[in-house]
């Protein structure tokens, strides 16, 4: 879309509602990495902060819904700008399960800082890097309005589930030799399970941003649970 | 920018407003004054005709014929002449004119020639009178041989106001808005059916009008009349229209001779005798009160047909 | 959601099919079994509420009027350039465009009221169905597709007439007389405009005594009157006010459900509203014709597109 809306306010504001996206993806990030952190480092302090951070997502998820709720009624977009802004929405939406899920990691990792640690961990990081490029992506898919990189990401999921089902096994292994090992292999489970969660909603992303530029969903796989 | 600003900073708008307002107020007056004027004239010549011939209106008047003495004359035979052309004008004047006006503007086509006819109908309307005299004489009376009666004066004065009734008729079918034609013809109308249901109706008004003024014009005409050898002493009036036995209405009316309200009045007033003047004044009351009568009957059919909404 | 939900939410729904007549996107479909009852449950009772008549006709029924090709010129200016559209029975044909992009042009060539003016032409074909001639022959009396084909316009034009005479125009035009069949053809038009019920009592009075959106709805019972086959509608609602405007588009669906419809609308969002097809014309060639949903939500041309996003015209 080459050319400006006649009213240049509309385009203003379709700037700031994008902005105000790329601004909670970024505090998102934030959320992801920091909860990661805590996690391998086993901080108590890190965890709670990340823990009282998300209020503020929420706050921004509530904000956008309201500018774009905004945009709807005075503009009545069409088309093109009708998707973008009611995929927001969606996007905004779904941001803020990641932050929730990187809060609930953080809460995990209060838990099993006090058990004694297990095995190094080796899988969960290497989830958390893939599930941090994922979000990563959809975000600059977002803002450049590039499908190709958004279907790039939406394809990594299955490494993450992949990825999820090893660490799996692996813990399961764990817990079968030692059952006093049980609890923290739980947590740490739960854990890798939302960061498997995670993944899902910036696939999530990744189909409102093709929807977004082409009017079409990204064709699929039968759904798996 | 900023110097035009800085221009129309300077401009001192309450003065500007004082100007115009005394501009206002000069035009207002003067238009006023100018009304005045000629309403005060009219005033005064009907005043003074009021005054003249008051006194002499009466009953008798009214039902007189008129005679060597001019206590005895009176004006029966004018009113009646002008009351019957009058009739016979309209009758020929407006299906005439109508017709004409609507043909011109609905039917033909828009080219040279509607052009110049169009040219040649609005100049008809400043020809002067006693040529429509000369030619309803030579045509009418002589070589039609219809002779010096009610029907040929009544032709000549609706040739008179033919152009009148053709161009108010033109007027008011231009003055309906084309919706209200499109609105037809959407429905399937036919070209006759638009003008005959949603056409003529809304142009009866001005159409109405245009009429009045041609006869308001018309019932004042003397020179063509007198052409056309309207006598100026008529002690009889013409034969009644109605009768009591079968066909019950005849038409020999229209080959009686005739005489007119002002042709009367200026008879009159070629008279030595002071009295005749009184009469002519007198006539000439009348006369105002006759147009007077027939312009208040246009306004009460207009009122009716704006109220009754077919 | 629980079977007994999913039929409260189907009974709260309109009884017309206006959105309803679309098969369930492939979306709902892929939920698999879980949503299987949902989209069951809905479905079925939308299909009993809905009156016969509101079945899905656009898609089911034949074409009313097919153009081909058609160009028109006003003297030596071409203001429509070779458009072809099928307009659908028992449907909604939506024109759209800026100003000066021919879609009134348009729609004033089915019932010929170009010729009232000197100097235009016509070429290509506006086939009628079922009978399948060519309106804008030269052959063709101008006065068959009008008797057929009902306009209401931009501007309501009532006539200077009492509001029964305005209804019972298009019936005395057509030659009916008898009173009675007058009366009743001038109550159903009446009703067909949701207009009875105002001026029952006062059918005699002036149509001009009406407010705006009443006289535009007395417009509407004069072209229903005579039962045409087609109804144009010229931007009806542009000269009126939000309320009035609403109850015209109410109208409109509702007279789908019987009528065959073009409307021209500079209005997008009423075009989106109330029709099913949609043509967007630009400089009088038709750039897209599609179905509604798809125009306003992923039109295929960008010039579309830029109209109605507002980002040109």
């Amino acid at each position: 879309m080459a050319t400006q809306h006649i009213v240049k306010s509309y385009d203003q504001e379709i700037t700031l509602l994008t902005r105000k996206v790329l601004e909670m993806g970024g505090l998102v990030e934030h959320q992801i990495a920091k909860a990661i952190d805590a996690l391998v480092k086993r901080s108590v302090e890190d965890a709670a902060k990340v823990i009282e951070f998300d209020d503020q997502i929420d706050r921004m998820e509530e904000e956008i819904d309201q500018h774009a709720i905004r945009l709807l009624a005075t503009r009545q977009p069409m088309a093109v700008d009708l998707r973008l802004i009611t995929m927001t929405m969606k996007i905004s939406n779904d941001l803020e399960r990641i932050g929730d899920y990187a809060a609930n990691i953080a809460k995990r990792c209060k838990r099993l800082a006090a058990s004694p640690p297990i095995k190094p961990l080796y899988t969960i990081p290497r989830m958390a890097q893939i599930t941090q490029a994922m979000v990563k992506d959809v975000l600059d898919a977002y803002v450049e309005r590039d499908s190709d990189k958004a279907v790039a990401a939406w394809h990594r999921d299955d490494e993450v589930d992949d990825m999820y089902t090893s660490v799996f096994r692996e813990l399961l292994t764990y817990m079968m030799e030692d059952p006093r090992n049980i609890s923290a292999c739980l947590d740490l489970i739960f854990a890798a399970k939302h960061l498997e969660r995670m993944a899902d909603h910036a696939t999530n992303i990744a189909e409102k941003i093709h929807y977004m530029i082409h009017g079409q969903r990204i064709n699929r796989l039968p759904a798996e649970a | 920018m900023a110097a035009s600003r800085a221009q129309l900073e300077r401009i001192d708008y309450p003065r500007l407003i004082g100007r115009a307002r005394q501009a206002d107020l000069l035009f207002a007056g003067a238009g006023l004054v100018v009304m005045l004027v000629a309403m005060s004239m009219l005033m005064v010549l009907i005043v003074d005709l009021a005054i003249d011939g008051m006194g002499r209106l009466s009953w008798d008047f009214l039902t007189s014929f008129p005679s060597r003495r001019p206590e005895r004359a009176g004006i029966l035979s004018a009113w009646v002449g002008t009351s019957l052309v009058m009739l016979v004008t309209a009758f020929l004047a407006v299906p005439l004119g109508v017709g004409a006006g609507l043909y011109l503007e609905e039917y033909a086509s828009k080219n040279w020639l509607t052009d110049i006819i169009e040219i040649n109908v609005t100049n008809l309307a400043g020809v002067p009178s006693i040529i429509y005299g000369l030619l309803a004489l030579g045509l009418f009376v002589y070589a039609f041989g219809l002779g010096e009666t009610i029907l040929v004066a009544g032709m000549v004065l609706a040739l008179l106001i033919l152009p009148v009734v053709i161009v108010a008729t033109r007027e008011a079918i231009r003055s309906i808005p084309q919706e209200v034609r499109e609105g037809a013809y959407a429905l399937g109308a036919d070209q006759w059916q638009t003008v005959r249901m949603y056409i003529l109706p809304a142009a009866r008004p001005g159409i109405l009008t245009g009429t009045i003024v041609g006869l308001a014009r018309a019932i004042g005409e003397t020179a063509p009349v007198i052409t056309i050898g309207a006598l100026t002493f008529i002690a009889f009036l013409p034969p009644p229209p109605i009768e009591g036995e079968f066909p019950f209405v005849n038409f020999d009316w229209l080959q009686s001779p005739f005489t007119l309200m002002p042709i009367q009045m200026f008879n009159w007033i070629s008279r030595p005798q002071a009295a005749f003047h009184v009469n002519a004044a007198a006539a000439g009351l009348v006369l105002l009160v006759m147009t007077l009568l027939m312009n208040g009957l246009a306004i009460y059919i207009r009122y009716r047909i704006r109220k009754g909404i077919r | 959601m629980s079977n007994a939900r999913a039929q409260r939410v189907a009974d709260q729904m309109p009884p017309r099919a206006a959105w309803h007549e679309r098969p369930a996107s492939a979306g709902v479909e892929s939920l698999g079994a879980e949503a299987g009852p949902l989209v069951a449950d809905r479905r079925e009772p939308l299909a009993r509420a809905a009156s016969p008549e509101s079945a899905p006709r656009a898609e089911a029924a034949g074409h009313k009027v097919e153009v081909r090709r058609l160009s028109f010129w006003y003297g030596d200016f071409q203001a429509l350039k070779d458009i072809s559209i099928p307009i659908g029975e028992g449907a909604v044909t939506a024109l759209i465009g800026p100003s000066g992009c021919g879609k009134s042009t348009f729609l004033r060539c089915f019932n010929r009221m170009h010729d009232l003016y000197p100097g235009n032409r016509y070429d290509g074909e506006i086939v009628l169905f079922p009978d399948g001639i060519n309106i804008v022959d030269r052959r063709t009396d101008p006065m068959l597709p009008r008797l057929r084909i009902g306009m209401v316009f931009q501007k309501p034009n009532p006539f200077p007439k009492s509001i029964y005479e305005n209804v019972a125009a298009g019936l005395r035009i057509r030659g009916i007389r008898r009173k009675s069949l007058l009366d009743d053809k001038v109550e159903l038009g009446l009703r067909q405009a949701s207009l009875w019920d105002e001026v029952k009592d006062r059918l005699q009075t002036s149509a001009y005594e009406l407010s705006g959106g009443q006289q535009q709805r007395l417009c509407i019972a004069r072209a229903l009157a005579p039962d045409p086959e087609l109804l144009l509608l010229d931007e009806p609602t542009s000269a009126l006010d939000p309320i009035a405007t609403a109850r015209i588009e109410e109208l409109i669906d509702e007279l789908r459900q019987v009528y065959t419809i073009v409307i021209v609308t500079h209005n997008m969002q009423q075009a989106a509203r109330v029709s099913q097809k949609t043509a967007f014309f630009h400089l009088g060639k038709m750039i897209e014709f599609d179905d509604t949903d798809h125009i306003f939500t992923n039109p295929k041309h960008s010039m579309t597109q830029d109209y109605i996003t507002g980002r040109f015209g």
